[in-house]
């Protein structure tokens, strides 16, 4: 849950999605949800000529399981703080798994 | 960022068991579901966005009744009007056409009306009405059955060519990228 968390805290910014397909959208992060399916408004497909089935489209729900990366703003992320809850996160998991 | 902490999933634990219950409440009273940035939160601390907002259902509730653009996982593009879903992503579409693309041209097909299982859904886009007719001058119209006969030679072309470089990149000891899930 923790990269659940972690999206939520970054709901209004601007990121670019790269999908499995090599579709790359940027947009606005209205949601996320447990599954990390995503809401974006406003968005902008990267390279447009190639996917034309998407030039009127103005906001999109994407399903977690297509997504490949999510490009963040960097000044958005504190490194540091992401760094210490994962390996926190990377604990809890071995504690349980004992 | 502060909600980075360790006491992180014991709270998500909380909000998960309210979100079946805060989402009856909105099937019940629709016009008030509450979903926008202003409700209210009874949270202390920073400032929070209402738990039923993190959920599938809550982000296809906006969706509902508006025209939409459907990428399935098979490559399908059905545009249709959002009439119904689920938890599941399941889907009922309206007045459903699906459009072809190949090279250069497309062709729509009236389909009717599509449920779509939710597994299939690779995403959703909400057609911007005012933008809608303007459909990029690199892709005109075409009969179907040309479309249909180009889409068939491409396709069989991307799958010879995904069959070789997969099996190149399996020789050199890689597991192909989505390899049993078909994406376009």
């Amino acid at each position: 849950m923790l990269f659940f968390s972690f999206f939520k805290t970054l709901t209004n910014q601007t990121v670019t999605i790269e999908l499995k397909n090599d579709i790359r959208i940027r947009g606005i992060l209205k949601s996320v949800d447990q599954y990390l399916n995503i809401k974006l408004d406003d968005i902008e497909v990267l390279d447009l000529d190639k996917y034309p089935h998407l030039s009127s489209v103005k906001s999109m729900f994407i399903r977690g399981s297509v997504v490949r990366y999510v490009m963040l703003p960097r000044s958005e992320v504190d490194v540091g703080l992401l760094e210490d809850a994962t390996r926190r996160e990377a604990a809890n998991q071995v504690g349980k798994t004992r | 960022m502060e909600r980075l902490s360790l006491n992180e999933t014991a709270g998500n634990a909380q909000q998960q068991q309210q979100q079946p219950q805060s989402q009856q409440q909105q099937h019940r009273q629709p016009q008030q579901n509450a979903l926008g940035p202003s409700a209210p939160t009874t949270q202390s601390g920073p400032p929070q966005l209402p738990p039923q907002m993190f959920t599938t259902a809550a982000q296809l509730l906006d969706l509902t009744d508006k025209k939409l653009v459907l990428v399935l996982r098979d490559g399908r593009k059905l545009i249709g009007v959002l009439r119904s879903w689920d938890q599941f992503a399941n889907l009922v579409l309206q007045d459903t056409i699906e459009r072809i693309y190949a090279g250069k041209l497309y062709a729509d097909v009236p389909r009717g009306i599509f449920l779509v299982r939710g597994e299939n859904v690779l995403l959703l886009g909400e057609v911007d009405l005012d933008r809608e007719d303007d459909i990029p001058t690199t892709v005109t119209k075409a009969p179907f059955e040309e479309v249909f006969e180009l889409k068939k030679k491409e396709d069989s072309k991307r799958k010879q060519g995904d069959k070789k470089r997969h099996s190149e990149l399996q020789a050199l000891g890689f597991e192909p990228e989505h390899s049993g899930e078909i994406l376009f």
